[in-house]
């Protein structure tokens, strides 16, 4: 070897093991939920729940059925509000905001946190109609704003390809899956802040299953996300947070990578490595 | 934490599979701590035959080391295992690479104890250090297999400081070699071939080292490795 090829600067690698440590840095909480408790008449269903969401983070919620996951996610919106002899106590703070104020007003609540639930509940009406229906009830009736939004929120949603000829078609005639990118589609075409997804991918088949994943994954850029889901592996793929729940308990919650290389908590391991409880 | 750990999968062909790559890391351990006993006897007695079956068991360990690394791929990619399952995995994958490097030490040692019986002048008992720390690092592999049967990390700390007595006794074997060399020159092709093996038994602790450390994280679910002996007793306090 000549002296020409003699490195005379030692090569710098810390730029590379920063980026490991990325998880760590400090997040700006967006929900915040404090000693939350629920009662379906005098079944306790959550107890004393406290828990931060970071903006513009995915946070999943795991847990067998039952342990009240999706309950919780419906707090959120306060879509519990709507169930008969349901009680609650505690707060949870949007933007340091209580939403279980009697100041707030649940319509504009509900437009800020957008819901996409287990099965797909399109209205009876055309695909173009379904999606921009947020929209109209805001007074928007420019055709060319919806119907930008319209191919936008399709795309988003990952169905633009398979609708983009019979728009005017009823979203009934629609199967499943496609159903539910429809219900996605309809929820981010009003951008809300935070995004409740309540099982979105359990009626897919695998590749819209990804799509979905991966629309979630560009659209925390924008929106906090708070998902529901069965499938553990979905919640390690698209999540940055996951909090595992048990009979209305939270049992633990910390980053996705943690949680799923190292629980803390016993009850936790034995639920994601499949044990019995 | 016990190897209970390994069972209570509702999918009882999960617990099968976990099972059987354990038993299979178990039998390769075995296999390659035979290998340095025979390679370590082969030297002492200069009995071919003996050192001739090392290498030939280097084959069947290294079909055990791609065996076992195949099965683990195959549980990666079908099962997604998590936490402890996914450490398991993970820790298997490496201490089989280290229990591989340990059989390819133990070849090495009974090569140079077929070279050694075919010199002329065969004195083996000026190579009492050399058994002694044969002893020490044979303990600490089995030590460390042990841990790993058990998945039982208290005594990690005891099997790691070993490798100070070893190293000790390296440099006592290198400075007798060196003056033997110095006494004698037609001694130092075959002190070289000593010194091989001293090294390779030197190699074979740290190799231990290094399957006690993977074993915490295996266990504990923390990175270990690189400290020193100080600070990994610290660490293993908290």
């Amino acid at each position: 070897m000549t002296d020409q090829h003699v490195r005379t600067h030692a090569i710098d690698v810390s730029s590379v093991l920063r980026d490991q440590k990325k998880t760590a840095e400090p997040n700006e909480t967006c929900i915040k939920v404090e000693n939350l408790n629920l009662f379906y008449a005098d079944k306790q269903a959550l107890h004393n729940v406290n828990m931060e969401m970071p903006k513009k983070k995915v946070t999943a919620y795991i847990g067998p059925s039952g342990c009240g996951k999706s309950t919780l996610l419906r707090c959120i919106n306060r879509m519990n509000d709507l169930v008969d002899n349901v009680t609650i106590e505690g707060k949870i703070l949007l933007d340091d905001e209580n939403i279980y104020d009697k100041s707030v007003n649940v319509a504009a609540l509900r437009r800020r946190v957008g819901m996409v639930f287990q099965k797909p509940n399109p209205f009876p009406k055309s695909i173009f109609e379904n999606v921009t229906y947020g929209l109209r009830i805001q007074g928007i009736n420019d055709k060319r704003v919806l119907e930008e939004t319209v191919e936008n929120a399709l795309r988003g949603a990952a169905l633009w390809d398979e609708v983009k000829d019979r728009l005017n078609d009823n979203a009934l005639g629609l199967s499943g899956g496609q159903q539910q990118r429809l219900v996605i589609a309809r929820a981010i075409a009003i951008e809300p802040e935070v995004l409740l997804l309540d099982e979105p991918a359990s009626a897919l088949d695998p590749i819209s299953t990804l799509k979905i994943e991966e629309l979630i994954n560009e659209l925390k850029e924008k929106y906090t996300i708070v998902i529901v889901t069965h499938n553990m592996q979905q919640a390690a793929r698209v999540s940055d947070y996951t909090a595992f729940m048990y009979m209305g308990e939270l049992i633990e919650m910390g980053t996705t990578s943690e949680l799923f290389t190292n629980p803390q908590k016993k009850q936790t391991e034995d639920y994601i490595t499949g044990r019995y409880g | 934490m016990d190897n209970s750990k390994i069972g209570q999968h509702i999918s009882g062909q999960f617990n099968k599979e976990l099972e059987d790559v354990r038993n299979k890391v178990l039998t390769m351990g075995g296999l390659v701590e035979q290998q340095i006993e025979l390679a370590v006897s082969a030297f002492a007695t200069g009995d071919m035959e003996m050192a001739e079956l090392v290498i030939k068991q280097d084959n069947q360990v290294d079909a055990l080391e791609m065996a076992i690394d195949q099965e683990c791929m195959q549980i990666l990619a079908l099962r997604q295992p998590a936490a402890f399952d996914l450490r398991l995995l993970i820790t298997v994958i490496k201490v089989v690479n280290e229990l591989e490097r340990v059989g390819d030490m133990a070849e090495r040692i009974a090569e140079m104890a077929i070279q050694l019986a075919g010199a002329d002048s065969n004195k083996h008992d000026q190579y009492y250090e050399l058994e002694h720390m044969a002893e020490l690092v044979q303990e600490m592999l089995h030590g460390a297999l042990d841990v790993f049967a058990r998945m039982n990390i208290e005594g990690v700390t005891t099997i790691t400081g070993l490798d100070e007595n070893v190293d000790r006794e390296y440099g006592s074997i290198i400075r007798q070699l060196i003056t033997k060399m110095m006494e004698d020159p037609r001694n130092i092709t075959r002190m070289l071939d000593v010194l091989w093996i001293a090294r390779s038994l030197e190699r074979i602790g740290d190799h231990a080292c290094n399957v006690c450390e993977h074993l915490v994280y295996m266990v504990k679910g923390e990175d270990v490795r690189h400290l020193t002996q100080e600070e990994l007793e610290r660490k293993m306090k908290q």
